[in-house]
């Protein structure tokens, strides 16, 4: 049971305290350049979950016999190889979701976030807690992305996945591509607000 | 010596290659073409010609290189008072990166002549570098290299630094991609191993620019090579291949491609920095400090860059 609750803390680890997007500030290139929709969102979030998980378990796995002078050849190699796969995969499956992330699957091999877990996690740890790790840093991005594009959907077209919630679109501005700055400038402002605020409070009391 | 005449031999065949297109027009007939803003072809003869024929738009067969299928609309074609110069006009705007195949019927008695407008190559190749360095600037319309980008736009001089760094690698390595992506990936179908083999050549490139630099110029090395490491996991770096392998561009628009990005990638991280160092003596909101303002900074960049959609130099 202890292992059971290990567990839970890695994954609410990734989604909370070290969440990639909103406190690391890690990968933000997809998350202003194709958070539009909740479902783009939804969609990057699975493909940098997947190569997440898979990365982090096969360096765990091997992690005794990579030499440490090529660790970091290792780590490029092992993603750009899951990386593939999932762009494959989508690419035969699901070509119009594929269509609309355009390049950003390509480039999920630069995410700084998935190397960094492999340097500060995997390579260390048992398979289990790399796996779980994993998940908990995969989920994370992936709230982080839903967040923002359901933030972008509702206000920009009065949408929530495709469908109309609102019936009038309320800030037309937050669904041209160049909003997204705006938008992840403004979230990371009002966590910081939420942040001051708690503190205030608790310093009151 | 011998060098020295290699290079030369190079140059020459360089020119050969750029001037190629441009001797290619001038025969016959015809003695010039050129678009005119985005609806009109003009077309220079080398003799007066039948006004009758020319301004007969029922002559004409227009259509893009690649679609022969998808013919043009002409509107009206008009023949100056010499008979040397016809102007045609189309109904709808032209794309004009593209080839155009004119065919005229009757024209001086011949059954039909057919002639290609294009834009001068060295425009067009100048063309790629202005939309990867303003219209489609990497960082503010495409988004990409943007943990890099809020990470070192602190200060100028590291701005500086960091985008010669880039644009050096960027050339490099697109280079290199290019080389074997299509003699490599290409002839033997591995086309699914992209992703590995860029990023490959990438890492590569940054360790051999870390030793070559190191041992020739240790001045630069001391002042450069910092940031050498953070360019490995970038995604301006590899997206550039990437988009090279995509369009299937030739070697000088790669170089191009490759040029424009790393001094777009430049231009922001310069512009972004000079705001920076503005913001240090500003007086701003506590829950606003550190990156919130940074993204709202580079929002109002981006706005701005948006201007330069429409830009068409050439």
């Amino acid at each position: 049971m202890a292992n059971d609750k290990s567990s839970m803390q890695l994954i609410s680890r990734g989604i909370l305290s070290e969440n990639p997007i909103f406190k690391l500030a890690l990968s933000m290139c997809p998350a202003v350049g194709i958070s539009t929709t909740v479902m783009n969102g939804l969609m990057l979030g699975i493909a940098v979950l997947f190569v997440q998980v898979f990365s982090s378990v096969t360096i765990s796995i091997f992690k005794n016999l990579i030499h440490p002078r090529i660790r970091i050849p290792t780590y490029t190699l092992t993603i750009a190889t899951w990386v593939t796969v999932i762009d494959l995969v989508l690419a035969a499956y699901m070509p119009e979701a594929y269509a609309k992330m355009g390049i950003f699957v390509k480039l999920i091999v630069a995410f700084a976030i998935i190397t960094m877990r492999l340097e500060m996690f995997a390579c260390k740890e048992s398979v289990n807690d790399s796996f779980w790790d994993g998940l908990g840093m995969g989920l994370g991005f992936m709230i982080g992305m839903m967040v923002i594009g359901f933030v972008r959907e509702l206000l920009g077209s009065g949408m929530i996945f495709g469908y109309d919630v609102l019936g009038f679109k309320p800030l037309l501005f937050f669904i041209l591509p160049s909003a997204g700055f705006f938008v992840v400038g403004l979230m990371m402002a009002f966590f910081n607000w939420i942040e001051i605020f708690y503190k205030r409070t608790k310093g009151l009391k | 010596m011998m060098t020295l005449k290699n290079s030369k031999l190079v140059v020459l065949a360089l020119l050969a290659l750029f001037l190629t297109p441009l001797l290619a027009q001038a025969e016959g007939l015809i003695a010039g073409q050129k678009f005119k803003g985005d609806k009109e072809i003009v077309v220079t003869f080398a003799d007066p010609v039948d006004k009758a024929v020319v301004e007969n738009v029922a002559n004409y067969t227009i259509y893009e290189e690649p679609d022969p299928d998808i013919r043009l609309v002409l509107e009206t074609a008009t023949l100056s008072e010499d008979g040397k110069v016809a102007s045609l006009f189309f109904k709808d705007a032209l794309n004009t990166a593209m080839t155009h195949v004119v065919n005229v019927k009757g024209l001086a008695g011949i059954e039909s002549t057919t002639f290609k407008v294009s834009k001068s190559y060295l425009g067009y190749l100048f063309g790629i570098m202005i939309s990867a360095l303003l219209i489609n600037n990497f960082v503010f319309t495409k988004y990409l290299g943007l943990c890099v980008f809020f990470g070192t736009s602190k200060k100028k001089s590291t701005a500086k630094g960091m985008g010669v760094v880039f644009t050096i690698v960027m050339v490099v390595s697109a280079i290199m991609s290019w080389f074997f992506y299509n003699f490599i990936l290409i002839p033997y179908n591995l086309n699914f191993l992209q992703i590995v083999i860029f990023i490959g050549l990438v890492s590569l490139t940054v360790q051999a620019v870390d030793t070559v630099l190191r041992k020739v110029n240790p001045v630069l090395f001391n002042s450069f090579g910092v940031f050498l490491v953070l360019v490995i996991a970038n995604c301006v770096i590899i997206a550039v291949p990437l988009i090279v392998a995509n369009n299937n561009y030739n070697i000088f628009e790669t170089f191009m491609l490759a040029l424009g990005a790393g001094g777009g990638f430049l231009l922001a991280l310069y512009l972004m920095s000079s705001v920076s160092e503005r913001m240090q003596l500003a007086n701003i909101p506590p829950t606003f400090k550190g990156l919130p303002i940074a993204f709202i900074v580079a929002g109002q960049f981006a706005m701005a860059f948006l201007g330069f959609s429409g830009l068409q130099i050439f």
